[in-house]
């Protein structure tokens, strides 16, 4: 039997050692801390990243080369991409470059606004819905149809309400997105209903308004900030499409679905026009979804430590 | 004679199960259908029963974790099934409680401090943040659990500690009865151990009664001074501890005791194989709800449900083998 | 020569925190139609053993090294095929949750025919004839109107025993049981026990019994074999073990199992308990894995690991200090 062992005691004669077998593969390098937590999960370190440039790019449009994107020059119309305009010019002159990063800015506006506004009015309605049992079934039966209406066509219907303007835009989707909030967290408010833990608060004395902020919420916040990544990804889709369809922003703010539109009668012989928007918008539409995919699965309790 | 500290008075508690567009109610669950029983100051009793017996609905309806169908629960000679929710506040701090699952028993975004306070706040226990702080850190020596655990989360203790943790914080409470359902069900045989015997040290110490819920019935016989079984929301028998295991009078009871497997090879055994599975609750058999699968049944057994009767000090048993003119014990 | 001897298994498993060292060389055997239990509590590896065994270890975060032969073939080295055509035929396995272990779209008569049909070449017809033989031998009534019927529709008790038929279906010669009564009432698991024991006479299946209740052992087992800390700790035949216990975990698990009838007796003792908890298995112990819990426990313990040393007839105990004559424990 072969015998290793690192002791300092003498050992007696004829005692019986335990075989010492090798480990069957490399240890893993332990990763601590926020960047060993990106190493970890590397979904939400990359869709983190390429969220965090867009944001910037949103941003810090006025400072990466761009003029204004609403200048119109119809001499320089419908030029392919060159040195001096790196993405070509518009139909009317106007330079591809600076009106896509400027379209940034309302893509980001609307998908952040729109995921925050939706996840506070759906995390109110979901709670009221999850904890007073006959206002459940009303609400609830009140989303079904909200639901049911495809929620393009209820944007449309909302702006057709009012003028069209960014804030207008955010409102109308931010109403066609409740419904799926409040039904998440609704289900998730009653799973945690029945965790014994509640039943001990409420064998402790705790009222219901501290079972609810103490209990209920911090429970409910992980699997809400993931779906807010999926309901921001969404937001900036059906933006595009109201502003392709000319109901969304005016045509004097530059969006990706403005731009989309207006180079959609000659995109087979002038590409780029909509090519450069397009690629944008499905960059930043896959960084969110990455970043959502990737905390989901972080912050899953199975898989989880505290973070 | 003194006042019973728990009377419970044919409790029942019926569950509706749910359908349709509206939630209407298609059927009822009897889970608990006339359950009576009391629990002294400082003594255990066991209820014990297979699953879906409703043993651990009497404990959720003694804690007042829901509303009861009908009967009566007092404590300390007042009623409180009936109370208003301010009055019932008072009253929880009296009654804990100590639940199976240690992993989902504790809130996992609380430290254990807070989790220990929060009954202590509740209750208003301690004038001064001080006092708070020694009582909690007090808490910890009494379960044996080392101090600096306080500002950890649960996910970082094992099973048993996180249950030593759920009983510090009944403990906070202050409490007189202890309800501990299935409370060592989900822990290892060491583990189950260390806790058992902490239960029982705790009892010594603080005078506690203990309404100990549980399957397992070797443990049972270990802690507990009386036990009342349960089959089918309703009690078949209850009866001191040496009565129960010495001279089980019920079939139902025979036959769980003779199937609990024993840790001794060889050793004589005679298991008394019941038919059948266990009825459903939502539609339970009619007379005796043990006549499915009794080997001793007859026909009286199937069209009447027999009564609770005393048949000794302390002793009661629910069965028409009782009555018959040959005296207990023919048949068997 | 032994049914199935296991060498040196070893299964790691590679996590974020560390190398999981579940099973950590442990070599047993089984004999043709002997009944083997392992026994220990949560963690101690048992159940990764057992699913070694059959090579249902998910082969990227874990690695399985060692021999496992089987009537001389080594499964370790088989391909996935050669595997595949050994599960469910020569050896079984039935686990602890009937619920989720049965597939609760197909007909119970499906499912223990597909076994049939796959190993040993049934046609429908026959597959269903042979289901319906298997219900009646597991004591289901009326078998010909449950072959035809969902999981969900049987009761707990009634959905284990549709397991078992299963895994006798294509007459094994090794089963592993992974706790089979763990989920079940009391009064059901005698019932399962009873057929245990029954089918084990008709059958002559040789049992691997995975199980922490040590009362389930007493009753079912021929040999024993207690694990800890991913290492095998004890064997022994059952009477001898539950007699004579010599490794200080063994004992005192013995001694923290209470025994029904203990208040007749007058025996009102306290129950044994084991100071501690598990160590952690991502750590290499060096020396005993015992020793932080053990109440002999010295440096020799601490420093050096101890082999597994003949203490009495076919009696083993991984312990310097383990006495080895039969001593009144």
């Amino acid at each position: 039997m072969s015998v290793s062992t690192t002791s300092r005691v003498p050992l007696p004669p004829g005692l019986v050692i335990a075989q010492r077998l090798p480990d069957l593969m490399l240890p893993p390098k332990i990763r601590r801390g926020v960047l060993g937590f990106l190493r970890n999960n590397p979904t939400v370190a990359i869709g983190g990243a390429l969220l965090l440039c867009l944001v910037l790019v949103g941003i810090f449009a006025p400072y990466l080369g761009t003029v204004d994107p609403t200048a119109l020059a119809p001499a320089k119309r419908l030029r392919a991409p060159s040195a001096d305009f790196w993405f070509g010019t518009d139909l009317l002159g106007r330079d591809l470059y600076s009106r896509v990063f400027y379209g940034a800015r309302v893509s980001l506006t609307v998908g952040l606004s729109v995921a925050i506004l939706a996840s506070l009015a759906g995390l109110t309605i979901g709670l009221v819905s999850g904890f007073v049992r006959w206002a459940d079934s009303i609400i609830m039966r009140f989303m079904d149809g909200l639901m049911s209406i495809p929620p393009i066509l209820l944007a449309v219907a909302l702006m057709a309400l009012t003028r069209g303007s960014v804030g207008n835009v955010i409102m109308a989707i931010t109403i066609a997105e409740i419904p799926r909030v409040s039904r998440l967290v609704r289900g998730v408010v009653l799973s945690l209903r029945e965790q014994p833990y509640v039943d001990a608060a409420v064998a402790s004395g705790t009222r219901t308004p501290m079972i609810i902020l103490r209990h209920i919420l911090p429970n409910t916040l992980a699997p809400m900030l993931v779906q807010a990544t999926y309901v921001c990804a969404s937001a900036m889709i059906v933006e595009s499409i109201l502003s392709f369809i000319g109901a969304g922003t005016p045509p004097t703010i530059p969006s990706w679905g403005n731009i989309m539109a207006e180079g959609r009668a000659l995109w087979q012989v002038k590409p780029y026009i909509v090519f450069f928007p397009a690629a944008f918008l499905s960059v930043t539409v896959l960084a969110v979804n990455l970043l959502g995919d990737g905390l989901r699965d972080a912050l899953d309790p199975r898989m989880a430590k505290s973070l | 004679m003194s006042v019973p500290l728990l009377q419970v008075n044919d409790l029942k508690k019926h569950f509706p199960v749910r359908g349709g567009l509206f939630s209407r109610t298609s059927n009822w669950v009897y889970a608990v259908d006339g359950v009576s029983f009391e629990v002294e100051r400082g003594e255990t009793l066991s209820l014990v029963g297979e699953s879906g017996c409703g043993k651990s609905t009497v404990g959720r309806a003694i804690l007042r974790l829901f509303d009861i169908t009908a009967g009566q629960v007092v404590l300390d000679g007042e009623r409180i099934d009936d109370l208003s929710p301010d009055r019932l506040r008072g009253m929880r701090r009296r009654v804990q409680v100590v639940f199976q699952d240690p992993f989902s028993s504790l809130n996992p975004r609380m430290r254990v401090r807070d989790i220990l306070a929060e009954p202590i706040r509740n209750f208003g226990l301690a004038k001064s943040s001080a006092e708070l702080e020694a009582k909690v850190a007090a808490l910890m020596d009494t379960v044996r659990l080392s101090r600096d655990a306080l500002d950890r989360r649960p996910h970082e203790f094992s099973g048993g500690q996180r249950q030593r943790i759920c009983i510090a914080r009944a403990l906070a409470a202050e409490p007189e009865l202890i309800v501990c359902d299935e409370a060592v069900s989900a822990l290892d045989v060491s583990v189950k151990a260390q806790i058992v015997n902490l239960l029982q040290d705790l009892q010594q110490q603080f005078g506690l009664a203990l309404l100990f819920i549980s399957h397992d019935l070797a443990i049972v016989e270990h802690m507990t001074h009386r036990v009342a079984v349960m089959y089918l929301g309703k009690i078949v028998e209850m009866a001191p501890r040496q009565q129960i295991f010495a001279a089980p009078r019920h079939p139902y009871t025979q036959a769980l005791l003779s199937a609990v497997p024993v840790p001794e090879p060889g050793a004589a055994r005679n298991p008394i194989i019941l038919k059948g599975d266990v009825p459903s609750p939502i539609n339970p058999p009619s007379g005796c709800r043990f006549h499915t699968r009794c080997p001793y049944v007859f026909d009286r057994c199937r069209t009447e449900e027999p009564e609770l009767r005393t048949t000794g000090e302390g002793e009661w048993v629910a069965c028409h083998l009782e009555a018959l003119p040959e005296g207990p014990g023919a048949g068997r | 020569m032994a049914l199935l001897e296991v060498q040196n298994l070893q299964t790691h498993f590679r996590t974020p925190e560390g190398i999981n060292r579940a099973v950590d060389g442990v070599s047993f055997h089984v004999d043709e139609g002997e009944t083997l239990a392992i026994v220990g509590e949560s963690g101690c590896g048992k159940s990764v053993t057992a699913m070694s065994l059959m090579r249902l270890i998910p082969e990227p975060p874990g690695k399985i090294a060692g021999s496992v032969r089987f009537l001389g073939r080594d499964l370790l080295q088989l391909s996935e095929r050669d595997m595949r055509a050994i599960r469910g035929n020569d050896i079984s396995m039935i686990f602890q949750e009937p619920m989720t272990s049965l597939n609760p779209v197909l007909t119970v008569g499906r499912q223990i025919g597909e076994t049939l049909q796959m190993h040993q070449g049934f046609d429908k017809q026959a597959a269903e004839a042979r289901a319906i033989e298997m219900l009646t031998l597991v004591g289901i009534p009326e078998p010909a109107r449950r072959v035809r019927e969902y999981p969900h529709q049987l009761s707990g008790g009634m959905r284990q025993r549709v397991m078992i038929a299963i895994s006798l279906a294509c007459s094994p010669k090794l089963l592993i049981a992974d706790e089979p009564t763990t989920a079940l009432d009391v009064t059901i698991q005698a019932q399962i026990l009873q057929l245990m024991l029954d089918l084990k006479r008709r059958v002559g299946a040789a049992v691997i019994l995975i199980t922490h209740d040590l009362g389930v052992v007493a009753e079912i087992a021929e040999r024993v074999m207690v694990m800890y800390a991913g290492r095998k700790v004890e064997e022994a035949p059952v009477v001898e073990l539950f007699r004579s216990p010599r490794h200080p975990y063994t004992q005192g698990l013995l001694g923290a199992v209470p025994k029904l009838g203990s208040s007749l007796t007058g025996a009102a003792r306290r129950l044994v308990e084991i100071p501690g908890q598990v160590p952690s298995l991502k750590q290499r112990i060096e020396g005993c894995a015992f020793a932080g819990r053990c109440p002999l426990a010295t440096d020799l313990c601490r420093q050096v690991a101890p082999g597994l040393e003949e203490k009495g007839p076919r009696h083993t105990a991984a312990c310097h200090y383990a006495a080895k004559e039969a001593a009144a424990a």
